[in-house]
């Protein structure tokens, strides 16, 4: 009964041979050099017998550090691709005049910006930030790991699934061709009929889970995980803003799961929830995914505020100013993110009243940041400024951020709105806000935790060529877009008619070129620290003078972090304990209690990615076997009992012997 | 940064920067999964407002006081909360450390869980005969999402409670598995307290109007 | 991540989340009585199909929601160091900002937007066309 066609239907859904782009010669290439790249990466992973450690140490392993470490390789890996496609996306806006059409049709031009944005925020912005929150947080609290070790291993792993699913449609079909936010009816079955809206969709579901859970993890850690003495108001503010982020992400990401879901429920089975037809309301879209959308860039920013007010606390030597004052705003950011989401949509008609409202929260947000800024001015006031990288990033970050954070109050007027909604001067003011701010503040991050994840620093001169590189990059990236905006350009855009327009997109492509070097330059800084690693090296487990707990733990910190739980009397607790002649203890160790690794996480995650992948062909019987697959290895692993181990206090001895006999050696 | 002198002077009194002892941190399950439900309490917020705007947007097809048999849903609601107050016996047997009671009542909780999804596919499955299905309107799209995805955790909650049944007949009431029952507890009231919004928003309100 | 020898503490920590029969009776009955008013006031049209039902019955539902909340789930200042009570509270005020919220914003979008009621938009007279517009 079953024809070889209906079987092939059921296998293979509308996979064909015309999803591979044999006919596009760049993705062609890129997925040659992709593809060459990655059978070497294979092939020396196998040369070196590297595979034993890779599955053991890191694919399933538990520890938050190990994780941390994973997520900030995978932000920074999707940082190329993202890049890449604004690099282009900056080439075809340079050229593209008059009868000059460019390299990229608008076929192309329009997943590339899709594909930007949504790689830029969920698989760079999102993995750094939780990369970031997870390596530290159980560091600062004095805890072992996080709440959950097991569902952070997996929450990794959905979260790289989702990359995976994004990075298959450049070259397997077609990604998404409807902006990041993908708005229906343009993302709806009639306009979208292919599979691009399907990879977006997907991708983002996954991901999305590894994020809820992720946050579900760390507010149950800074909870119930902290050491004794630590009250809430002892906390490091990295914490602290690490805490309403993931509030935040608990709170947002409901929604956006829940309204991707509808979407495809309208390409799947045909509803009508954003239709223009049997009741639908698109309108609906754009407020519920706005919801989500405004509390999501307070996700991405109150980790980097919270780095800065590590860094400049410590690199003046002082104790962070107004403390309280920094958390309240902190809190009350928090709240007010919900109270602003439709000023993304001043012009979708709403009307007056609404519009005022929601303009002036909008303002009123701004206020608690504006706060945070003078208190990191006045703890810089009469401290002893010390201009190493992480504090050169700050500076740049506080001059760079409060423009951007200025050009976004002017948005907040609704009139001003009107003129610049969807304008070149919105894209400079978003970029401005999350490249002068997230980006700056992961890349500050990244610099000052470098040598507690791996026991050096980074290479100080590359660091500084990078970071001159980005900031003036910046500013000529964006500031002609800000001209452009006021002009009244439209974003978006693949082609202009009007030449004496060009000259901006010229200066904007140079401003890429210096970013592009800034990136080199990162890499650069990051080889050439490895090479350099024994000039480099900190053995003191604390080569900035730092004032939080994690600076008390090793360089690398040992798997179970704290031999001894430490017990906190003061903020700053290891600038406190450094004033008060803390010794380390070197004998009467006790056995550490420690969960074992899991496979059980990269196996659900991949056999969800497997799953995503046949929903989004329309392969049902794979996705269906997909699905119960998953569903039986979940109910496995829910029958291992089994999951602890424990060192025994010899072995914590001999480690902790290491320790002392590396720091005497030193000394 | 930290000075290498020996133990602190006065060796009697503990150390006041390290607790010589293993410290256990409370074990933060509850906590967590409570946290999980208050996002799934979101996700059912987004379904609500959905009906809540598109809920009458009929497009000429039929309305909720065609559709709705009420009778049929107060039965249904019945099941529902018999299916509460019976794994509240199931919690009590469990501080009671009574085993083959507490495996009764999860059983009786199950097969009322499974009764009331009976009822309801039996009520999808009637709609979508009579041309109410989910793509008849926008109407019957939030109709169908919200209720149904009520149903889909109602179910998913009925695979957890059979699994679990089976972990607490063979490895007995551990402290793993009281925590498990006490989280399936949780998401089982959890449901019950959606479903007062759905009966009360979706189907009293729309045979209301 | 506690092991079993801890078994003792987790046994008292998780079970003083659990209640007692006089709790989960008394919550079961004034469920069953708020579930059989409303159900008994829209079936018998005491108050006609009107808005007065319709409030009537929200009302109830939210004190029904809140006996769950307290004899079924055990809801009090005390669990888990008032966290449950405070993420409670939080959630509760985000789903009232966003079912109020959306509500709002989107029956001012409708009036001011939907082809239907065009009538703030006088001589504008290529409106009635908008859902021909992709």
């Amino acid at each position: 009964m079953l024809n070889h066609t209906s079987l092939t239907t059921l296998f293979l859904g509308r996979l064909s041979w015309n999803a591979l782009p044999l006919h596009e010669p760049i993705i062609l290439y890129t997925f040659v050099g992709v593809a060459a790249g990655g059978i070497a990466l294979l092939g020396a992973i196998t040369y070196y017998r590297l595979w034993g450690i890779l599955w053991r140490d890191w694919i399933t392993s538990i520890d938050h550090k190990r994780i941390g470490i994973m997520y900030i390789i995978l932000g920074l890996i999707m940082l190329l691709r993202g890049f890449s496609d604004a690099l282009m996306m900056r080439a075809q806006q340079a050229v593209a005049f008059g009868d000059s059409a460019g390299f990229l049709p608008p076929h192309h031009y329009d997943q590339v910006f899709t594909a930007h944005g949504v790689i830029m925020i969920f698989f760079v912005a999102m993995p750094l930030v939780t990369g970031l929150m997870n390596f530290v947080v159980p560091l600062q609290i004095g805890a072992r790991d996080v709440a959950f070790p097991f569902l952070n291993n997996f929450s990794f792993w959905m979260t790289a699934c989702g990359a995976v699913l994004v990075m298959m449609s450049l070259f397997v079909g077609e990604f998404a061709r409807t902006g990041w936010l993908a708005l229906p009816p343009l993302s709806g079955i009639l306009f979208s009929p292919d599979v691009g809206v399907d990879y977006y969709i997907w991708s983002l579901q996954i991901a999305g889970v590894g994020t809820l859970l992720s946050g579900i993890n760390l507010i149950a850690t800074i909870v119930k995980m902290r050491a004794p003495g630590m009250t809430l108001m002892k906390m490091p503010i990295f914490t602290w803003t690490a805490l309403c982020t993931n509030v935040l992400i608990v709170a947002a990401f409901p929604v956006l799961t829940a309204v991707l879901a509808l979407l495809s429920l309208d390409r799947c089975i045909g509803t009508n929830f954003f239709t223009n037809d049997l009741g639908g309301n698109a309108m609906m879209y754009v407020n519920l995914i706005w919801i989500w959308g405004h509390p999501e860039v307070y996700i991405l920013i109150l980790p980097a505020f919270g780095v800065f007010s590590e860094i400049v606390s410590t690199f003046c030597g002082k104790r962070l100013f107004g403390y309280a004052s920094m958390v309240y705003a902190t809190v009350v950011i928090t709240i007010l993110s919900y109270l602003v989401w439709l000023h993304h949509f001043f012009t979708m008609g709403s009307g007056a009243s609404v519009n005022s409202f929601f303009g002036i929260t909008t303002m009123i947000i701004s206020i608690p940041t504006g706060a945070k800024i003078f208190n990191w001015l006045f703890t810089m006031y009469r401290g002893r400024i010390r201009f190493e990288l992480p504090m050169m990033w700050t500076i740049g970050f506080m001059f760079t951020f409060t423009i951007g954070g200025m050009t976004g109050v002017l948005l907040a007027v609704p009139p001003a709105d009107f003129a610049l909604h969807n304008s070149l001067f919105l894209v400079a003011h978003f970029h401005n806000v999350i490249i002068g701010g997230v980006l700056f503040g992961m890349l500050a991050g990244i610099n000052y935790w470098f040598p507690k994840a791996f026991g050096f620093k980074l290479d100080a001169f590359w660091g500084k060529c990078s970071f001159w590189l980005w900031l003036s990059g910046f500013w000529f990236a964006f500031t002609p877009l800000y001209v452009l905006g006021l002009m009244g350009i439209t974003r978006r855009l693949s082609h202009f008619d009007d030449p004496s327009l060009q000259i901006w997109f010229e200066i904007a492509a140079f401003g890429a070129v210096l970013i592009f070097l800034g990136i080199l330059c990162f890499i650069v800084q990051l080889v050439v620290s490895f090479l350099r690693r024994e000039e480099l090296r900190d053995v003191t487990g604390d080569p900035w003078d730092g004032r939080t707990l994690e600076w008390s733990t090793a360089s690398p910190p040992p798997v179970y972090n704290f031999a001894f739980t430490p017990i906190v009397h003061d903020n700053d607790t290891w600038a406190d304990m450094k004033k008060n002649h803390y010794a380390r203890p070197q004998e009467g160790f006790i056995a550490i209690h420690l969960p074992q690794n899991t496979a059980a996480g990269f196996v659900i995650a991949t056999l969800s990615a497997a799953c995503g992948f046949a929903v989004i062909w329309h392969m049902w019987l794979p996705a269906a076997a997909a699905f119960a697959a998953m569903l039986v290895a979940v109910i496995v692993h829910t029958f291992n009992y089994d999951r602890d181990t424990h060192l025994s206090a010899d072995e914590v001895r001999k480690i902790e012997g290491s320790r002392t006999a590396l720091l005497a050696n030193h000394v | 940064m930290s000075s290498e002198s020996a133990s602190p002077a006065g060796g009697a009194e503990a150390p006041r920067y390290y607790s010589l002892h293993e410290h256990h941190p409370e074990n933060g399950t509850l906590l967590g999964f409570w946290l999980y439900l208050m996002s799934d309490c979101l996700v059912f917020a987004c379904l609500f407002a959905v009906y809540a705007v598109l809920g009458r947007n009929y497009a000429g097809g039929p309305t909720g006081r065609e559709l709705f048999d009420l009778p049929v849903v107060a039965v249904n609601t019945s099941l529902l909360l018999l299916s509460s107050i019976t794994y509240g016996f199931v919690m009590l047997h469990v501080q009671r450390n009574r085993l083959v009671p507490a495996l009764v009542w999860l059983g009786i909780t199950g097969l009322l869980g499974a009764g009331f999804i009976y009822l309801e596919m039996r009520e999808f499955a009637q709609f979508i005969a009579d041309g109410a299905g989910p793509q008849r309107s926008a109407f019957l799209s939030a109709f169908f999402t919200l209720v149904g995805t009520h149903g889909l955790h109602v179910t998913f909650g009925i695979v957890w409670l059979v699994t679990l049944m089976v972990q607490v007949a063979t490895h007995g009431l551990t402290p793993a598995n009281q925590r498990r029952l006490m989280c399936l507890s949780m998401f089982w009231h959890f449901l019950d307290v959606v479903w007062i919004g759905v009966f009360t928003v979706v189907y009293l309100m729309g045979v209301l109007t | 991540m506690s092991s079993e020898h801890s078994g003792s503490l987790e046994h008292s920590a998780t079970l003083e989340h659990t209640g007692t029969l006089r709790e989960y009776v008394t919550g079961f009955v004034l469920a069953v009585t708020l579930t059989a008013i409303p159900f008994w006031l829209v079936m018998s049209h005491t108050f006609g199909r009107s808005r007065t039902t319709a409030a009537v019955i929200l009302v109830l539902a939210s004190v029904q929601i809140v006996v769950h909340m307290v004899y079924f789930l055990h809801m009090n200042t005390r669990s888990e160091g008032g966290w449950t009570l405070l993420a409670l509270l939080f959630t509760v005020m985000l789903v009232v900002i966003a079912l109020s919220g959306s509500i709002w914003v989107m029956s001012h979008l409708n009036d001011n937007m939907m082809p239907a009621s065009m009538h703030g938009m006088h001589g504008m007279h290529g409106m009635h066309d908008m859902h021909d517009m992709p």
